[in-house]
C-alpha cells in the first residue's frame, strides 16, 4: 500500500469538516451555553460564575419565561418568519415551476436573475428598499395614489406608513430570502418526471388537478427544504428589523443584540439565543426525519 | 357506418422538420393495429396526436365519427400506456389505478370494486398497497395497463409496451396482453419497433418510414408480400438482388439476375420486359441441397454456417461474389448438417417464394 492510499487520507478528508464544525460552531455554542448560566456583573467580561456551590445561575431562564417582553420577541420573530415564509412559498413556487417549463437556454439566464441580487451588498438593497418606502418616493407615492383611488374619500392618506413597520419587515425579509425558496424548489420540481403530468391528463385530469395530485405532492422536500432555509434565518433577522422595523414590535436578534450590546446583560443575551436555537432544532430535525424515510422508501 | 378510429391525411411538423407526413389509416372496433418502424419514423408523434398530446399541422383524426380537433386529453375516450408506465411513485398500486375513477360518477363503493376488479384482470391484488418502486419491472407494466383500463375507454394506445421487460418476460407478456383484449374487447393502437412483437400482437400493422405510411396489412401480407424494399427489408431478413425483367408469360416473368449469372422465374408481377426490379429472398424460403434440383438453382460455396439448435444459418458467396443468406431447420437429431463449410452446394427456390420489388 503505498502513502497515497492510505486510510489516514480518508478519515482526514471526512474529519476536516467535522473539526472546523467543531472549533467554529460546537465550542463557540458551549461557551454560549456557559455564558447563559453565569451571573452578570460589572466586570470585563461583564459576567463571572458563582466561587460555590451551585456554581451555576438559572436565573436567566426563569427571566426568559416569565419575563413577557421575551415571549413577545419570541412570539413575533416565529410569526414575522412563518409570514416571511408563506409569501416566500406563494410567490417562489410560480416561479420555480416555471423555471422547469422554459427553454434550457433561457432557464439559465433567469437563474442567473434569482442569484444575480446577490451580487451587491445586502445592505445596499435594504437601503434602498428604506428609499423605496419612504414618504416621498415614487414607489411610495404610487403606492399611495393606488390606495387613495380606491378607498373612499374620507380614507385618503398623503402617504403610506411603510417604513418602521412590521409591514416593511416582512416585505424586505420576502424579498431577501426568496431565492433560499425558489433554489430549492426548482431543484425538486426540475427532477420530476414530464410524462406523469401527461399520464394524469390522459387519465382525465385538467391541468390545476394534475398540479395538485402529481406536481404538489412530489415536491413536498423541496417546500420543506426551501422553508427551512427562509425560516430558520428569517426568525434569527438582526439587521432588517433594525433598519425598517418598529422598536415597538423587537424580533429576537434585536433583543440578543440589545442585550449584549446596550444592556450589557450577556448571561441574558446568551440565554435568549440558546432558547432561539432550541426553536430552531425542531423543525431541523423533523426535516431530516422526512428525508431520511423519504431516502429509505426509494 | 364509419371507421372506429379514422385517420385522414394527417400531417405534423416541428419547425422545419416533418415528423408525420399526410398519414392516411382507419382502424376497426376492436382491432389490434401496430404502428411499427423504426425510431424517428413518426410513429410516436402519431400515437401523442390520437392522444391529443399534439395537434395535428393537418388532416383530421376521427373517433367514432367524432371529430377530435382542439379536445384536450383529458376529454378523450382514449387512455395511453407510456413506455416508461409513469406510474405516480407517490401513490400505491391501488390509488395509481383508481386515479382517473375519481373523474367518473361513481360512488366510493363502485370505484373500489372497479380497482378490485383490474387488481384482478392483471394479477396483482396482493401487491395493492405497495409503492410502484416496490413491485418489479414486469408487475409495473400490469399496472400501466390496468390504470390505463380503468376507465374502460374505448381506445387504449400502448407506447411500446414491451420494450423495458426482459425477453422471456415479454413473450409471456404478450400472450397476456392478447387474453386481455380479447377479453374486453377494447381497440388497441400499438407503438413498436419490434417487428416481433408487432407479428405476434396485431390483427394489422402500418409500416412507418419517414413520417409516412409504408404498408398496411396483416402480419402475412406484411411479410409474404411487402410493397418496397424497405418494408421487405424491415420485416424479417433477406437478401435482394438486382434483375432485369426479361420476358413475362401468363403466370410467370422470367428476370436476368446479374449476380446468379443466370435468368430465374418468379410469379407474374406487374413489371414489363426491360423494367430494373428488385428480387428479394428470405432465407427460409431458400432449400440447401448437394446437388442441382430442377427449377431456379445457383450454386454457392458455405463460407459461414450459424448452428442455433432449432434451425442453422448459413451464408453462401455465389460465383459473383454475392452473398446469400439461407436457413435450414435441424430436423433430425444428431445427424450432420445439410452442409458444412466451403462446401459446394445448389441454392434453391419456388417461383412463388421469390419477392419482385420495383426499384
Amino acid at each position: 500500500m503505498n502513502w497515497f492510499h492510505r486510510r489516514g487520507w480518508r478519515d482526514l478528508i471526512i474529519g476536516l469538516p467535522y473539526l472546523w464544525l467543531a472549533l467554529f460552531f460546537l465550542v463557540p455554542f458551549l461557551i454560549v451555553v456557559a455564558m447563559s448560566v453565569a451571573t452578570k456583573t460589572p466586570t470585563a467580561p461583564p459576567f463571572s460564575f458563582g466561587g460555590e456551590h451551585p456554581w451555576v445561575n438559572l436565573e436567566t431562564y426563569q427571566r426568559l419565561v416569565s419575563e413577557p417582553l421575551y415571549l413577545r420577541a419570541f412570539l413575533i420573530s416565529l410569526m414575522n418568519a412563518a409570514g416571511t415564509t408563506v409569501f416566500c412559498l406563494l410567490l417562489g413556487y410560480p416561479m420555480a415551476l416555471g423555471l422547469t417549463r422554459v427553454s434550457r437556454s433561457a432557464r439559465n439566464i433567469l437563474l442567473m436573475l434569482v442569484i444575480l441580487p446577490f451580487w451587491t451588498s445586502f445592505l445596499l438593497r435594504v437601503y434602498a428598499w428604506m428609499g423605496l418606502m419612504g414618504k416621498s418616493s415614487w414607489f411610495n407615492q404610487g403606492l399611495t395614489d393606488a390606495w387613495n383611488w380606491l378607498v373612499p374619500a374620507d380614507w385618503a392618506v398623503k402617504s403610506l406608513p411603510m417604513m418602521h413597520s412590521n409591514f416593511a419587515v416582512i416585505l424586505v425579509m420576502v424579498y431577501t430570502y426568496l431565492p433560499f425558496m425558489i433554489l430549492p424548489l426548482y431543484a425538486s420540481l426540475e427532477r420530476l418526471d414530464p410524462t406523469l403530468d401527461e399520464a394524469a391528463l390522459d387519465l382525465g385530469s385538467r391541468p390545476w388537478q394534475v398540479f395538485l395530485d402529481v406536481t404538489l405532492p412530489q415536491s413536498v422536500p423541496g417546500i420543506i427544504a426551501g422553508g427551512l432555509l427562509v425560516f430558520i434565518p428569517a426568525a434569527g433577522e438582526l439587521v432588517i428589523p433594525t433598519l425598517v422595523g418598529d422598536a415597538s414590535t423587537p424580533m429576537i436578534g434585536r433583543v440578543i443584540s440589545d442585550q449584549f450590546s446596550q444592556a450589557r446583560d450577556w448571561p441574558m443575551a446568551s440565554a435568549v439565543a440558546v432558547a432561539l436555537l432550541a426553536l430552531m432544532v425542531g423543525p431541523t430535525m423533523l426535516y431530516s426525519h422526512y428525508q431520511a424515510r423519504a431516502e429509505g422508501s426509494k | 357506418m364509419a371507421e372506429f378510429l379514422q385517420i385522414e391525411g394527417v400531417s405534423k411538423s416541428f419547425g422545419p422538420f416533418q415528423a408525420v407526413r399526410n398519414v392516411s389509416l382507419s382502424v376497426a372496433k376492436g382491432e389490434i393495429f401496430s404502428l411499427l418502424g423504426g425510431s424517428g419514423c413518426g410513429k410516436t408523434t402519431l400515437l401523442r396526436m390520437l392522444a391529443g398530446f399534439e395537434e395535428p399541422s393537418a388532416g383530421r383524426i376521427l373517433i367514432e365519427g367524432r371529430d377530435m380537433a382542439g379536445v384536450p386529453p383529458w376529454a378523450r375516450p382514449v387512455h395511453m400506456m407510456f413506455q416508461s408506465y409513469a406510474l405516480f411513485p407517490h401513490m400505491t398500486v391501488e390509488a395509481n389505478i383508481g386515479y382517473g375513477l375519481k373523474h367518473e360518477p361513481l360512488s366510493v363503493a363502485q370505484r373500489k370494486d372497479r380497482v378490485r376488479e383490474m387488481l384482478d384482470l392483471v394479477q396483482l391484488t396482493p401487491m395493492a398497497t405497495r409503492k410502484p418502486h416496490q413491485i418489479s419491472g414486469g408487475q409495473r407494466q400490469r399496472v400501466a395497463l390496468a390504470r390505463a383500463l380503468a376507465r374502460q375507454p374505448k381506445l387504449l394506445l400502448l407506447d411500446e409496451p414491451l420494450a423495458a421487460l426482459d425477453k422471456k418476460l415479454r413473450e409471456h407478456t404478450q400472450f397476456e396482453l392478447m387474453e386481455i383484449q380479447e377479453r374486453i374487447g377494447v381497440t388497441f393502437v400499438v407503438v413498436t419497433h419490434d417487428q416481433e412483437e408487432a407479428m405476434t400482437l396485431s390483427d394489422r400493422i402500418a409500416v412507418m418510414d419517414k413520417g409516412q405510411v409504408q404498408q398496411v396489412g396483416s402480419p402475412t401480407e406484411i411479410y409474404e408480400y411487402p410493397v418496397n424494399r424497405f418494408v421487405a427489408s424491415f420485416i424479417g431478413a433477406i437478401t435482394s438482388f438486382e434483375a432485369e425483367v426479361t420476358a413475362r408469360a401468363p403466370g410467370t416473368l422470367t428476370l436476368h439476375v446479374p449476380a446468379f449469372g443466370q435468368e430465374v422465374t418468379t410469379r407474374e408481377a406487374d413489371f414489363a420486359p426491360g423494367a430494373k426490379v428488385t428480387l428479394a429472398l428470405r432465407p427460409e424460403k431458400l432449400v440447401i441441397s448437394k446437388t442441382r434440383p430442377p427449377g431456379n438453382a445457383v450454386q454457392g460455396v458455405v463460407k459461414d454456417l450459424a448452428y442455433f439448435g432449432k434451425d442453422s444459418l448459413y451464408r453462401i458467396t455465389l460465383a459473383s461474389g454475392a452473398l446469400v443468406q439461407a436457413h435450414a431447420v435441424n430436423q433430425a437429431r444428431g445427424v450432420a448438417m445439410v452442409a458444412d463449410w466451403d462446401d459446394q452446394v445448389w441454392l434453391s427456390f419456388d417461383p412463388s417464394a421469390a419477392i419482385v420489388l420495383g426499384g
